[in-house]
């Protein structure tokens, strides 16, 4: 079942789940961030959390060790951290950038965590406990650009950035201090903090800002999305081969992997999609997984309709919710569990989607009909 | 720069339709250059990479549509029809008139881009508060409008001379036959 939950706010510019997904953390598109607690009544607000005084532009809650880091465009980041009697207190992070502090994410082991910057920046913060704070050391070369995004390979060694200069870089984000062993994963051998280990160019000619950049579950692949609309799968165990697939849709702004080969991408169009690779290693749209129906304009007339057709070229005039459950653009998505992932957008809704359900949807069958008989016939 | 030109009206302002639909893909984006400041990139113009290559849709020469897009913002610029000075004289007052009441249009920028009659300009937070889709149909229905408006009042302008030259006439003829 798709879940709609409205938490009374405007907008939402980023969400975040706790280990068993009873509360989830989310920034009203605001200096605030809320936490709220799923209960039999429906959502209650837990925190306010204000410590930021510009936009949050990221939250990542640690699941395991329970801290929650944020981040904002007034060049902070903060880690809560939960009191005894539930209260979330603030630690204010060491980052030395000059710019927005763009995006934040933990690593697997919940030990650092990698603040994307818009001073070309990634800043990749531990904590010491010798002098009781959270420290960071910076990766700047070759970020030419704002970056955009950031997520970690599941060895906690190597990290991925997209950035608005059209490229995806992967990173060593080893750290001697804190950790011995350097990592020897498919993107290289990784034993000082800020070795280029790989760089994709979004489009052969350059172009499209990259706004969300994943690792697979496995780590081998990375996928992006960006601006030009295109999704793009590389491949380290293939000699980091890059498989793009440009869509119709408008572009994407986030996107997760759903087990190790489906990928969910939401973006400008207010619906998720569901994409897959296939044996070949190529990548196809699977379907769109919001399979609300069009709503029915009563009392138009013919002529009223070839009439805005004829002058304002679209059909209806009086529409003014969408065809979707998102009336606005989706900014962010989190997987919940195995086959369930939450969206939420700027028109202030949050969506747990279950793959299940529109796994066994009618035009899910159909397609996999097709593909069926298309490689028959080949 | 990339052209598009189309003759007749209905191809034209789907071509407006769909570009605008496309270049309003805007985000919340702080600025790179200063800290702590977050400005519309299309105006700033301080950074090459977060700009988009600018689309000229034409009718003909003297209807055109520029739209500029930029990571957080964009400019629509709009060239009205203007076929005798009249029509010339008509556009520059309309268009006076709501630029002096800029901030009740939400979207329309003070001063239109050299070249053309009118500009607006959209930014991640006009996306946020309103309706993408809605957006869109304001600035196609006032392309209609405004060409509307002008030729409805160079009519009503061209009547109400022909009412004043028939009275000034009638008296010139009164005095000059008595």
């Amino acid at each position: 079942m798709t879940e709609v939950h409205n938490l009374g706010v405007d907008a939402i510019s980023c969400h975040a789940w706790n280990k068993d997904r009873k509360e989830v953390a989310i920034c009203p598109n605001n200096n605030e961030i809320q936490v709220y607690k799923r209960t039999s009544s429906g959502w209650k607000l837990l925190q306010n959390l204000q410590e930021h005084d510009m936009h949050v532009m990221g939250i990542d809650w640690a699941p395991n060790t329970n801290r929650i880091v944020t981040c904002s465009a007034d060049k902070n980041a903060y880690v809560w951290t939960q009191e005894g009697d539930g209260k979330w207190n603030p630690a204010w992070v060491l980052l030395r950038i000059n710019r927005a502090a763009t995006c934040v994410k933990w690593s697997p082991l919940e030990n650092k965590f990698a603040v994307g910057s818009g001073g070309r920046v990634i800043a990749v913060c531990y904590f010491v406990s010798e002098n009781n704070w959270w420290q960071c050391k910076h990766i700047k070369r070759p970020l030419r650009s704002t970056v955009t995004t950031v997520d970690w390979h599941p060895d906690n060694k190597v990290l991925v950035a997209g950035s608005t200069d059209y490229k995806v870089r992967v990173f060593s984000a080893f750290i001697s201090d804190m950790e011995d062993a350097p990592g020897n994963g498919p993107w290289g051998h990784s034993n000082t903090l800020g070795t280029l280990l790989a760089e994709f160019q979004n489009t052969p000619n350059g172009g499209g800002w990259i706004h969300s950049v994943v690792f697979s579950p496995c780590g081998n692949k990375i996928c992006w999305v960006a601006h030009n609309s295109s999704i793009c799968i590389a491949d380290a165990t293939k000699g980091n081969a890059v498989i793009r697939l440009y869509t119709e849709h408008l572009p994407f702004l986030n996107c997760v992997w759903m087990g190790s080969n489906s990928i969910v991408a939401v973006g400008h169009s207010c619906m998720p999609m569901l994409y897959s690779i296939d044996d070949n290693g190529q990548l196809y749209f699977v379907s769109k997984l919001d399979n609300t129906q069009k709503k029915e304009a009563a009392g138009l007339s013919a002529m009223r309709k070839f009439q805005s057709l004829d002058r304002q070229a679209r059909t209806d005039t009086n529409d003014n919710a969408l065809d979707s459950i998102h009336q606005n653009t989706i900014n962010c998505v989190r997987k919940v569990s195995n086959n369930e992932f939450s969206t939420s957008g700027l028109d202030g809704q949050l969506v747990v989607w279950d793959l299940k359900v529109n796994f066994n949807s009618t035009s899910f069958l159909l397609h996999l009909c097709d593909r069926h008989i298309s490689m028959l016939t080949n | 720069m990339f052209l598009l030109q189309s003759g007749t009206l209905k191809p034209y302002l789907a071509a407006v339709r769909r570009t605008l639909t496309a270049a309003m893909c805007l985000e919340n984006f702080s600025s790179q250059i200063v800290e702590k400041h977050n400005k519309p990139e299309v105006e700033v113009r301080a950074s090459k990479e977060l700009l988009l290559t600018p689309i000229l849709i034409s009718r003909n020469d003297k209807e055109k549509v520029l739209i500029e897009s930029s990571i957080n913002s964009m400019r629509i610029s709009i060239a009205v029809k203007q076929a005798d000075d009249l029509e010339k004289l008509l556009c520059h007052n309309f268009t006076r008139f709501m630029t002096m009441r800029a901030e009740h249009f939400i979207i329309l920028r003070r001063k239109p881009i050299e070249g053309y009659d009118i500009s607006f300009l959209i930014t991640n937070i006009h996306v946020e508060q309103m309706y993408k889709h809605k957006i869109v149909d304001f600035v196609i229905y006032f392309m209609e409008e405004i060409d509307r408006e002008i030729s409805e009042m160079k009519l009503s302008m061209n009547a109400r001379a022909r009412i004043c030259a028939e009275e000034f006439l009638k008296r010139v003829s009164i005095y000059g036959v008595t």
